[in-house]
């Protein structure tokens, strides 16, 4: 049964095609006191927007977007991710969707340490198998060059800066050229000349490659440039409202 | 190829472990291929020198069940009381028609035989010996006799009427030497003196202390046996038929044949349980290399617990994450089967060129290898199997860590 989908306190509809429409989200974490992470969360995301998702310490942010990348089951309610509904699929057919239309960056970079910057930015490629080996090659180093790092391609990630590794990260999120990228406060380990590299980074991708991102974060003054921004407070949407000019 | 690549990296990160497990593969590998290799070439050679010695079929003047008794098959339930075989002269009959019918289906050589106890007599000392009367031309096809020979032919038997073939043991505590006569007495009494023409040596003692050829005839005579043989013996071409041929010999003469696999059942028995013991101890061996894998790819999934989540994050199924580290195992359990086999060769080739020397005659010499790829397939197979499965448990454990969990760790 498809879960009812009321709208969210001060929901703004997305303009355009929706990309991520969430219906419902609660996620409850089994114990024996069972723990509300999420409760009764919904959204639409539209394409091409830059949503934030902010809100305190403990309101349920990265919770939230771990749901939304498919990272983890809502205990109720539903993620349809451009169009499609997911509450049915199975592991396998999750990770085929995240690997085909969902990119992630995550507060630290999270790349593998054994790899060169152009291998981890080739690794979904490699594993989704569409592009050519060459063909390969040639994206992830455009995607690199791009973000900046043109000359970083075979360094490692211990031997770059942490602002470098996480624009890596960035560039391996947009490697299968995913129509959403979920980012878990991109910026949170960052000195601010990094945020702001990292940030425009993301704002670029939103506006010239049209792909959406929706990214927590505890950075207010960031939140306010984005498109939009979705408040959450224990676990539930606070406010949800566009950009004030 | 990015899942080996990326299970290489975690064990190329993990050397020394990765080497000492490789190790430990490779020395159970390698000892196992050893260990085979030298059972079963002292199986062979054993069993060469068994088949050699005795014939691989064998028609005996005997009955395998006891004959029916004519009220057996009138009544269903009969009991006999006091019963006692007659008395009856022991023997093949016929043998010249036996053999005949033999030879028109049996691919290989056949010889009569007749044997029994006499007692030789030389300078006073008395020894029993198993009399065998052959026909020498035809004896030297179906057995290694002529390959035994140290002084003497023994196709002399054929034109010396009374001439003997003894062991050199035997000869040697009598104190005969060939060209010498001695006296042998049957269990009749009857005596009759032969020639030795001819010493020979098989290595094993109770033949060459007690056992003595001469012609058919003579022996007949001396036994009080005329025109009567109690074997005959076979020389198979194809000694995988023996069992075959023994069972169609004994339908067609009604007389009790044995094949060698049925003369040294228990032997036989002996091996194979030999060889589940080695086996066994390869296994076990293998196992305790297979515990070596799990450690080391135990700790690596530990260890990567956080790229297993980058992994799952982006978009690596569960499958994906449990072959990595399968592989991990296997790349371990492959390396070591390699290294492994290298070292077995190494272990067997210089097994085989270690030569021993005694002063006695001895017969061997050196250690009996025998080299077989099947070896090498079973030992690599065994620590495949044994390093694929000590990966896979842990393998599972990776494929089934929940991403959220780490992620949130690291964060």
């Amino acid at each position: 049964m498809t879960p009812a989908r009321d709208p969210a306190p001060n929901q703004q509809m997305a303009p355009g095609r929706v990309l991520l429409e969430a219906s419902n989200l609660t996620r409850i974490l089994p114990a024996i006191v069972p723990v509300t992470l999420v409760q009764d969360v919904s959204f639409q995301v539209g394409e091409a927007e830059f949503v934030a998702i902010t809100g305190p310490s403990g309101s349920g942010k990265s919770s939230l977007l771990y749901l939304l990348g498919l990272l983890d089951r809502p205990t109720s309610g539903e993620v349809r991710i451009d169009g499609l509904p997911t509450h049915a699929l199975t592991s396998a057919e999750m990770a085929h969707l995240r690997l085909e239309k969902l990119g992630f960056v995550f507060q630290f970079h999270f790349l593998l340490p054994e790899f060169t910057a152009l291998e981890n930015v080739m690794i979904p490629m490699q594993r989704l198998g569409k592009r050519s080996p060459k063909a390969q090659v040639d994206h992830a180093t455009e995607l690199l060059a791009a973000l900046g790092l043109a000359d970083f391609l075979h360094r490692r990630p211990e031997q770059l800066s942490g602002g470098q590794r996480q624009r890596v990260a960035v560039a391996r999120a947009l490697a299968n050229s995913p129509a959403l990228i979920l980012a878990d406060e991109p910026t949170g380990s960052l000195d601010s000349v990094s945020t702001e590299q990292v940030f425009e980074s993301l704002q670029d991708i939103v506006t010239s490659e049209r792909t959406t991102v929706v990214a927590v974060t505890h950075d207010l003054e960031l939140a306010d440039r984005m498109d939009r921004r979705i408040h959450l407070v224990d676990g539930r949407v606070d406010y949800d409202r566009l950009r004030q000019e | 190829m990015l899942l080996l690549r990326i299970a290489s990296t975690h064990i190329r990160n993990r050397l020394r472990q990765t080497i000492v497990s490789t190790l430990g593969v490779a020395l159970g590998v390698g000892f196992s291929v050893a260990m085979a290799s030298l059972m079963e070439g002292s199986q062979r050679d054993f069993t060469a020198t068994l088949i050699d010695a005795i014939p691989h079929v064998e028609i005996l003047d005997e009955q395998r069940a006891p004959a029916e008794q004519p009220a057996s098959a009138v009544y269903d339930a009969v009991t006999y009381h006091g019963l006692r075989p007659k008395e009856d002269l022991r023997g093949i009959r016929n043998p010249t028609e036996a053999l005949a019918s033999l030879r028109d289906w049996v691919n290989g050589s056949m010889a009569q035989r007749l044997s029994g106890q006499a007692v030789l007599r030389y300078a006073g000392q008395d020894i029993g010996m198993t009399l065998v009367g052959v026909e020498p031309k035809r004896e030297l096809n179906v057995s290694k006799i002529g390959e035994d020979m140290r002084q003497g032919a023994f196709e002399d038997l054929d034109t010396t009427s009374n001439g003997l073939v003894i062991g050199d043991k035997a000869a040697e505590r009598l104190g005969a030497e060939l060209g010498d006569t001695v006296t042998l007495t049957s269990a009749n009494s009857v005596a009759k003196r032969f020639k030795i023409v001819g010493l020979f040596h098989s290595g094993i003692t109770t033949s060459d202390e007690g056992l003595a050829y001469a012609p058919l005839k003579a022996v007949q005579i001396l036994l009080e046996k005329p025109d009567i043989i109690n074997s005959i013996a076979i020389h198979l071409n194809a000694i995988g038929e023996a069992n075959e041929v023994a069972a169609r010999a004994e339908r067609q003469l009604g007389y009790k044949a044995v094949s060698w696999e049925e003369a040294n059942e228990g032997l036989m028995e002996a091996f194979f349980v030999r060889n589940v013991i080695m086996y066994t101890v390869v296994g076990a061996i293998l196992v305790v290399a297979g515990f070596g894998i799990f450690n080391i790819v135990s700790t690596i999934v530990h260890e990567k617990a956080r790229d297993i989540a980058i992994l799952k994050s982006l978009g690596f199924p569960e499958g994906d994450i449990q072959q990595i580290f399968v592989l991990e195992g296997l790349v371990i359990g492959i390396l070591g089967a390699l290294a492994g086999s290298a070292l077995g060769f190494s272990l067997s080739s210089y097994l085989a060129s270690v030569k021993f020397e005694f002063t006695q005659d001895v017969e061997m010499t050196h250690l009996p290898i025998y080299f077989s790829t099947l070896h090498y397939v079973i030992a690599c197979l065994l620590a495949l199997f044994s390093s694929g499965i000590a990966g896979y448990i842990p393998a599972r454990k990776a494929a089934r860590l929940n991403p959220v969990d780490i992620i949130r760790g690291a964060t």
